[in-house]
């Protein structure tokens, strides 16, 4: 055997040609955010300034979003490769439309945040450094949506991690720490899962980039244990994604940070779950997910009614909604299980109507403590006579979360429940519907009590009315919540082609590694 | 800690470590060391000036906060990969000038500036908590 003494050809490794202006947007979501949570950190304590500089940030990052996802729709996957090295050396950023449309629904929920926490989120508040931490948050978010190799993808989970601690004890209250300690121990199990699972996968295919991964598993379908590791991935991201029997952390610790927090995890933190549990089990190893689509498709009926009965069952309105996340979840998982088109469009647009619905809710039980006196069920009341616009928005977000026309909680159930039914899976199209049924029932129980109900005897009833800052955050989700209910075409077209990249990512590969580049 | 023997050497001790943090932080590009090992031995040195003469010393002496040093560093670090924007090569790519200073080359480049960011985060974010802790101590 000839032993080559020329030196290393570098060229074939490092990327040569200069990159296009409009793939920088591939990265630029992330480092934007990295960049504004810096210089917010330096002026931690000029309180008054940082949310004027976070909401303006977080407009750009919603621009820069869009902006990608137009790029995506028009041309395709795109990919930028760090510090000039080819994939599968560097470490890829990949978007393609489900990961683009993920991120602007984040980076929508995060500018809401940023507006309803004027209210919400006091000066010393504002000195803990809740902005900083919130583009940190949301780097890790949009790091998580946009990026291709799955090692990175451990990464920004841990990024969103410790910035999620942050926000969780902002206050510092013993309630707060205790709600903490439990969503912080489940989820480091949850990531160190994914990291020793990451490991194994590493030793199996040795690569970690996504594109490379998804071209190799077809021909190791055979040889290379590759249920056993989506297996461990599902129930990795299971636990993130609060599904059931690993779903107990969420209702325990969502109800204890400030409202506009717990609004904030309820948008973004379940669904980063669910997205990697969709980019792992559908476009990595899709053989492995039909083995086990049974497995998630139970999974995903019984977090559904233990969502939905766990819902009935509570007076503080902010656990309810906990258990409605949850709830919702299932849903999502459904469309995992039946796979196709239909179940992996349906799952995607169900995601993206909860985080903006599950928002909504979570700030609009924030309000309605401010007004009505409270949290509890049990001493609530008399919203209804006195706040009409109010009441209106929140009715409309309740219907949304059942799953009602004209809002964007129908599309997604009827996508899921067709898919169901086209695949022979009649059982889980009835507990996707009686689910359904069920939120209706919890969220009229709240409407009945906190709303409609005279306010209790004794009370003095807050009679201030809301100024339009405060409704501004509620109205705008639900304006978007019927806006995609009424005019669903755009979208279900987005989400149905972001299914089919990812049950056949071929563009996706090419992407990656352009043809005569395979290594 | 009212020891006249530690009190009397511990400037001496946190001038030289500083200084070798430094040398193990330009070090690191092609030798063992970096950013992360020279930020830890920089504030090492910061928690046995602060054992030595108290938290409050070493606020005034670092004069900023620890996290906006943390926070100068995240920047530092995030700015060096978008300078390859300008140059049309992928965020982070390794870019280098050679001026010659007094007859001598110096290479730099943006891994070095990122490199310094690492450094920096991890003196801020360390420091924060090492002081915090002194602090429980002292009461």
């Amino acid at each position: 055997m000839a032993v080559s003494t020329s030196p290393i050809d570098l060229s074939a490794a490092l990327v040569l040609e200069p990159v296009a202006a409009l793939d920088w947007l591939v990265i630029l979501p992330v480092a934007w955010c990295i960049c504004i949570g810096a210089v917010l950190m330096m002026i931690r304590q000029r309180g008054g300034l940082q949310p004027l500089i976070a909401i303006a940030a977080l407009c750009v990052l919603v621009a820069l979003d869009a902006g990608l996802l137009w790029h995506v729709s028009q041309d395709g996957p795109a990919t930028m490769v760090m510090g000039r090295w080819l994939p599968p050396f560097g470490i890829a950023f990949t978007v393609d439309l489900t990961g683009a449309l993920f991120a602007l629904t984040a980076a929508v929920v995060a500018l809401i945040g940023a507006i309803a926490a004027i209210d919400d989120i006091n000066t010393s508040g504002r000195r803990y450094g809740f902005y900083p931490f919130l583009m940190l948050l949301m780097a890790g978010v949009s790091g998580a949506f946009l990026t291709g190799d799955i090692f990175n993808l451990y990464v920004w989970f841990e990024v969103l991690l410790i910035s999620s601690f942050g926000l969780l004890v902002l206050g510092s209250e013993r309630e707060q720490i205790d709600g903490a300690v439990k969503y912080g121990f489940l989820n480091l199990v949850a990531t160190t899962l994914f990291l020793i699972t990451t490991g194994y996968l590493y030793g199996v295919f040795g690569t970690l980039n996504m594109a490379d991964i998804a071209r190799k598993a077809a021909s190791l379908q055979d040889t290379a244990p590759l249920v056993t590791l989506t297996a461990l991935y599902v129930l990795a991201f299971a636990m993130k994604a609060a599904a059931f029997p690993v779903n107990f952390w969420l209702p325990a610790s969502y109800h204890t940070p400030r409202i506009v927090v717990s609004a904030l995890f309820a948008g973004l933190l379940t669904k980063v779950g669910i997205y990697a549990l969709i980019r792992v089990s559908v476009m990595l190893f899709p053989f492995a997910r039909e083995q086990l689509s049974l497995v998630i498709a139970i999974v995903a009926a019984l977090t559904m009614l233990t969502g939905a009965l766990g819902a009935l069952a509570q007076t503080d309105t902010r656990r309810l909604l906990g258990y409605l996340v949850i709830s919702g979840i299932g849903a999502m998982l459904a469309g995992i299980a039946i796979g196709g088109a239909g179940g992996i469009g349906g799952a995607v647009f169900y995601a993206l109507h909860s985080m903006l619905v599950m928002t909504a809710l979570y700030l609009a039980s924030g309000l309605a403590a401010r007004l009505g006196g409270g949290f509890s069920l049990a001493t609530a009341g008399g919203l209804y006579r006195d706040h009409l616009l109010f009441t209106t928005l929140s009715l409309m977000l309740f219907f949304s979360v059942s799953g009602l026309p004209p809002f964007s909680g129908f599309w997604p159930k009827v996508m899921l429940v067709k898919a169901a039914l086209d695949n022979g899976a009649g059982w889980l199209a009835g507990a996707l519907l009686f689910t359904g049924f069920l939120t209706m029932i919890a969220t009229g129980r709240v409407f009945l009590l906190a709303y409609w109900r005279p306010a209790p005897e004794g009370r003095a009833t807050p009679q201030e009315a809301l100024p339009v800052k405060a409704l501004l955050p509620l109205l705008v989700l639900t304006v978007l919540s019927v806006l995609i209910g009424l005019l669903p075409e755009t979208l279900l077209g987005l989400v149905q082609n972001a299914a089919l990249t990812l049950n056949e990512p071929s563009a996706y590969l090419k992407s990656v590694f352009p043809a005569g580049s395979m290594p | 800690m009212k020891s006249l023997i530690f009190r009397t050497a511990a400037p001496v001790i946190v001038g030289v470590m500083l200084l070798f943090s430094i040398f193990v932080l330009l070090r690191g590009h092609n030798e063992p060391g970096g950013g992360f090992i020279g930020g830890l031995i920089a504030v090492a040195a910061l928690s046995i000036y602060g054992i030595a003469f108290g938290v409050e010393t070493v606020r005034r002496a670092i004069v900023f906060h620890p996290l906006a040093i943390s926070g100068a560093g995240l920047l530092l670090a995030t700015l060096s990969g978008l300078l390859s924007m300008v140059f049309h090569v992928p965020f982070m790519s390794g870019l280098w000038v050679y001026p010659v200073i007094l007859g001598e080359e110096i290479p730099l480049s943006s891994v070095m500036t990122f490199d310094i960011g690492v450094y920096l985060v991890v003196v801020g974010a360390v420091t924060s908590i090492a002081l915090s802790l002194e602090e429980r101590g002292e009461d």
